[in-house]
Order: structure tokens, then sequence, then C-alpha cells
């Protein structure tokens, strides 16, 4: 393990609040976050880097940034 | 970035339409495409995928809020997107839009006569007879795109209102449509569980 390596940060969403609308979905870089039938949007943890630009965009702001351990 | 698609655009056909309603109100029934198209979608799709792609509203105010830079790009209140709030809108709504039709349904059984009007926020009555020459169909035909045009205006100045004092896009939490269409997708895949990553591409 790398000495600085830091701890990776992964996007969160607040599914009960979610509207939908796909607006995340427009801004990832990755294509890590998609509307879950027209539900709720999911990310895919494996793809996410945490850039936050999902969360910056999110009208409804309840997609939040989080340090994930393990 | 990633690459740019014909329905990215769609913008400048929402924002046709608004000036199209200054100049001939009976361009408003166009606006009937952006109440059927989500519906239809998300009835047989089971997705957003009108929100999620074709919404020109949405990318206007994006557009508006995001690279003219004409958002604060706050936080919204917590209420406004709490459930009660965007039930109790999309309620307001449906009877105010049920006033709409009943208002055009009078001018058809003759019992009003056509109001050359558009009420903004329910409440202002603003002479628009400039944009009305008169038409070959009944007078109903005209009080409806009048009474159309009237919603589709005073949710645009609600978008944008909210669009400078929150995000770009603040109109998507509360947006009639877009909360039917998400009651509609929970109704029909409601018991699928989204944590299955296999499930998640739609």
């Amino acid at each position: 393990m790398t000495p600085n390596k830091r701890t990776p940060r992964k996007a969160e969403v607040a599914q009960d609040q979610c509207v939908a609308c796909g607006c995340c979905v427009k801004v990832c870089p990755l294509g890590a976050i998609s509307v879950f039938r027209g539900i709720q949007a999911v990310v895919n943890r494996e793809k996410c880097v945490g850039c936050g630009k999902c969360a910056a965009e999110c009208p409804a702001s309840v997609i939040r940034i989080r340090e994930v351990t393990a | 970035m990633k690459n740019k698609h014909w329905y990215d655009y769609l913008w400048i056909v929402s924002l046709s339409y608004l000036i199209l309603g200054f100049f001939n109100i009976l361009f408003a029934w166009l606006g009937l495409l952006c109440f059927f198209i989500p519906l239809i979608i998300a009835v047989t799709q089971g997705s957003k995928g009108y929100c999620n792609r074709y919404c020109g509203r949405g990318q206007l105010f994006g557009l508006l809020g995001g690279r003219f830079g004409l958002s604060r790009k706050q936080d919204i209140p917590a209420w406004m997107r709490s459930k009660w709030f965007r039930y109790g809108f999309l309620i307001f709504f449906f009877v105010m839009f049920f006033q709409m039709l009943w208002n055009t349904y009078l001018v058809f059984a003759g019992a009003s006569d056509l109001k050359q009007v558009v009420t903004l926020l329910w409440t202002f009555k603003l002479p628009w007879q400039w944009a009305y020459h008169g038409t070959l169909f009944h007078p109903g035909v005209a009080q409806f795109a009048f009474g159309f045009y009237s919603v589709m205006l005073t949710s645009t100045v609600l978008g944008l209102v909210t669009m400078v004092l929150f995000k770009p896009r603040s109109w998507c939490v509360y947006c009639p449509m877009g909360t039917m269409t998400q009651l509609i997708c929970k109704v029909k895949n409601g018991s699928k569980d989204p944590s299955c990553p296999t499930a998640n591409k739609v």
C-alpha cells in the first residue's frame, strides 16, 4: 500500500428523495450513474471516482460525496 | 466530454414554442406533446426517458443557469424537495388544469365567450389579443390554446425563478410531469431491487 494513498470517495444518492430527473447522468464523465427504472439514480461504485460533478448538478441536492473505508 | 446527440438540442424547440405563443396562440396546442410523450414513455417503457433525455425545458434551464451563469447554484430548501410539496404541487397543478379545461368546455358549449388573455401564475390576466387572428375552428379551440399557453408560461416563469434562486434545473424537482412520471414508474416497477447490478441499465 502506498503511503499517501487517499481514502476513495464515492457519490451516494439519498434514494428516497431522488426525483430521477437524470441531471447527474448527463454530467458524469465516467458513466457511473444511471436512473434506475425512472425511480431513482443509482451509482455504480466500481466506476465512480467521487469527482462530485453529479452532486454539484443535482437540482434536489440529494447526492453527497462520501469517503468509503473498506 | 461525451458526444452530443440530436436530443441535446431540444431546448431550441422549447424556446421556439414560448416565442411562437407571442405570435399565434394556436401554436400552444403543440405543448400537448410535452404532456403526452413523457406519459407514453413512462407507461410503455417504465422509465423517465423524457426527463432524462428529451425535456427541452430542462435543457433550457440547464443552459441559462449553467452556461450563462444565471443561477446562484444554491441548495433547494428541503421542504421544496419533500414528498408532500411535490405531490401537493402536482395536485394543485391538476386542479388548475381541470379548471382550465372547464373554461374551455364553457366556450365550446357557448356558455361563455372567448377570453383573449394569458393568465400568469393562476392570477394575473395578461392581455394577449395580438396573438389571436381568428380561427377556422370553434372559438373553444382558441380558448384551450390561451389556457394551455398560460400553464406553460406559468411553469416557465416558476422554473426561471427557482433556477435563479437555486440550481439551474430546480424546476425538475417539483415539475408535475416529472412527479407524475416517477409515480407511474414506481407503480409499474415498484418491487424491483435497485441494488441488483444487472438491472441497472434501462
